[in-house]
């Protein structure tokens, strides 16, 4: 493994991968292969050929135990894809996934099926990530009581305990989601999955739907719960501000592919991609002066038709001809650090 | 129209003790009670709160698009020294679109996704002014190319759906700013935008208030938005604005308990990895407010004294709070 190789940024982070992707492809097709299209080649006639989005280009990613991985990217960059991929709901089209050093298809079905459990997603909007016709006990009890890990008559003292552990009066467990604010519902969804017992958390822009003082509540239960449960997150968001606050180590994305990862700390000091500096200029500060946002021009592009070569190369104000025709591959900048452009020199 | 800021003039809007109630089955919701805002000329003004606390019904009270059982109930806003509460449905809408302008959230709200952008661009500026249709579509691509829009005299013919979310919410904004109005509300029109597309929009409206002497009111219930942007700022709670003042003032020395908390649950690098100051409980109901102060059950600081309605006080800097915090804290700049 590679990850074996790293050095860890502090010494509270061990070396363990709990996730580790090499090469991860997703595409998504936007015409599905007709029935008729044998029939159309036989007789010569044209097939429309299926066209590709690819939301994940060659991704590569480690989170070590215990860590907070912060994955950030604009819409469209597939940070999304790669917490479903990770989480297990959607299979990639390509690329190699270890869950504890082991490949899913190596697992016997057992194991494999525990290690599914393991992973588990917190989503954003909690007002559709909930049964509405289930009382909040159904929600947060049925799956252990799938998985067989708690039995029936210890059931209910088992989902008090969760709901304590988030946050929510036991005494509600026999309403409906539409009963609780925004905040508290987003508190149930992180009890039902908590209630399996996982020990990674997928959390996909698990706070931006929520107002700046309830946000702040869940970021501390996330905080709260990650130390009691010795619990690894990879905290999915477009929120640098939350990312900075929460993370260990951030991941950058732009358009399917990884540009920068590097410890929180180092990244937000001294930012090596292009595109990463465009984003701490741009990112909303509290501070008492005006601050002097936009410059960053241009669109995101298609995810259609990227660019050629370095995908950030039409909106990069250093750009060269290299960067318009070659992939810039993900090079060693520092310690736990890489980026992938070609104007960065390599410090391994 | 090249000046910058004009000071001593009157002031763009007034706003004095303005009400907007909902008359509902439940009971009566008082979505702004008594709201005071001035903005001048080429100012920005922004208008901080959390989901429900009546800042976007501020908004839509100031263009007269209360609908029942909606009613503003009592106050008084002037725009130029015309008053709008009593003026006629006919005035208003000689006025909106006009004189005042509103840039929603949702751009596909404000476009018509049958239409093509030149259509709908033509059509605002034939309402307000006589000019012949060669003239409106030779501003109206002026207008996209101010807003920065790529090759506007093509992008003239294409519907809305053919824009990307930015561009849209660019489009928008180059409608609303057609007639030079004297006055902009903006209700989070960012909110659904990418950081990059959002500081391109936030720095081209900045330019353009600079330039135009347009007065903004931008209604959002993110801080550090507001922080980089405004000039001024005013922070609502359960219908009430609870702390006014300038930027600097209010970001580095938050007098209102509510204020503070605010500032202190936005995630910064100076606080990483510690705990957030959370604001305990969440917004109460409008139906079953508290007596007084609405921020007294959440508040650390309240004592006996607060079942009773404290006043906003203070010049220049004032707050609605019996207890307010003096020493300066928060976020060192």
């Amino acid at each position: 493994m590679t990850a074996a190789q790293k050095t860890p940024a502090a010494g509270l982070v061990p070396k363990v991968p709990v996730i580790s992707a090499r090469g991860i492809d997703m595409v998504f097709l936007k015409k599905q292969p007709g029935r008729l299209d044998p029939w159309l080649r036989k007789f010569g006639l044209p097939v429309a050929e299926p066209l590709g989005v690819h939301a994940l280009d060659g991704v590569d990613i480690d989170v070590m135990k215990g860590e907070v991985v912060g994955l950030v990217g604009e819409s469209g960059c597939g940070k999304s894809t790669l917490g479903r991929v990770i989480a297990g709901i959607l299979d990639p089209t390509a690329g190699t996934f270890r869950f504890q050093g082991r490949a899913y298809d190596e697992m016997p079905p057992q194991e494999r099926y525990r290690a599914r459990v393991a992973v588990q997603m917190i989503f954003q909007d909690p007002f559709a990530s909930l049964n509405p016709r289930k009382r909040v006990f159904e929600i947060i009890g049925e799956a252990p009581l799938v998985h067989g890990l708690v039995s029936k008559d210890k059931l209910e003292d088992y989902v008090d305990e969760m709901m304590l552990k988030c946050g929510i009066d036991p005494a509600y467990k026999q309403r409906f989601p539409h009963q609780f604010s925004g905040g508290q519902r987003q508190r149930i969804g992180i009890a039902r999955a908590l209630a399996v017992k996982p020990q990674f958390l997928v959390c996909d822009e698990s706070v931006a739907a929520l107002d700046v003082s309830i946000q702040a509540q869940i970021i501390n239960l996330f905080m709260d719960l990650r130390r009691d449960f010795d619990l690894t997150y990879l905290f999915i968001s477009h929120d640098l501000g939350v990312v900075e606050h929460i993370a260990d180590r951030v991941v950058i994305m732009y358009l399917g592919r990884v540009v920068e990862t590097a410890p929180t700390e180092a990244l937000f000091d001294t930012p090596r991609h292009p595109y990463t500096q465009a984003l701490l200029a741009n990112m909303p500060r509290i501070s008492t002066g005006k601050q002097a946002f936009g410059q960053i021009i241009g669109e995101i592009p298609s995810p259609l038709h990227p660019p050629t070569g370095c995908h950030f190369h039409p909106r990069c104000p250093f750009a060269t001809e290299r960067c318009r025709a070659e992939r810039p591959m993900l090079r060693p900048t520092g310690p736990n650090s890489q980026a992938a452009c070609h104007l960065i020199e390599e410090t391994p | 129209m090249t000046e910058t800021k004009v000071s001593g003039a009157a002031p763009t809007l007034v706003v004095e003790g303005l009400k907007t109630h909902f008359f509902t089955e439940a009971g009566v919701v008082k979505s702004v009670d008594g709201v005071d805002l001035c903005v001048d000329r080429g100012e920005i003004l922004g208008l901080v709160g959390e989901s429900g606390s009546g800042k976007s019904v501020t908004g839509f009270s100031l263009l007269g698009l209360i609908d029942p059982p909606g009613r503003i109930v009592a106050g008084s806003v002037r725009l130029n020294g015309e008053e709008l509460t009593t003026a006629s449905e006919k005035r208003l809408r000689d006025l909106r679109g006009n004189r005042i302008a509103m840039i929603f959230q949702d751009p596909m709200m404000t476009l018509n996704p049958v239409l093509k952008i030149e259509t709908q661009m033509v059509e605002t500026l034939l309402a307000h002014a006589r000019m012949s249709r060669a003239d409106a579509r030779a501003k109206a691509r002026d207008a996209l190319g101010r807003v920065g829009i790529p090759s506007p005299e093509e992008r003239l013919d294409a519907y809305p759906h053919q824009f990307s979310g930015g561009m849209r919410q660019r489009v928008a904004i180059a409608i609303a700013l057609l007639h030079s109005p004297d006055l902009i509300i903006a209700d989070e029109p960012t909110t659904a935008l990418d950081v990059t597309i959002q500081a391109q929009i936030l720095a081209e409206v900045q330019t353009l208030c600079r330039e135009t002497g347009t007065a903004l009111i931008w209604i959002t219930h993110d801080l550090a938005i507001i922080s980089g942007l405004a000039d001024r700022v005013a922070v609502m709670y359960a219908g009430r604005i609870v702390e006014t003042g300038s930027i600097a003032e209010v970001v580095s020395g938050p007098r209102h308990p509510y204020t503070h908390g605010l500032i202190g649950s936005v995630p910064s690098r100076n606080q990483r990895g510690h705990r957030l100051t959370q604001i305990p409980g969440m917004t109460p109901s409008f139906l079953a407010l508290p007596p007084g102060c609405a921020f007294a059950p959440r508040c650390p600081r309240a004592s006996a004294a607060c079942t009773a309605m404290p006043e906003l006080a203070g010049e220049g800097h004032a707050v609605r709070c019996f207890h307010p915090m003096n020493q300066p804290q928060g976020v060192p700049a």
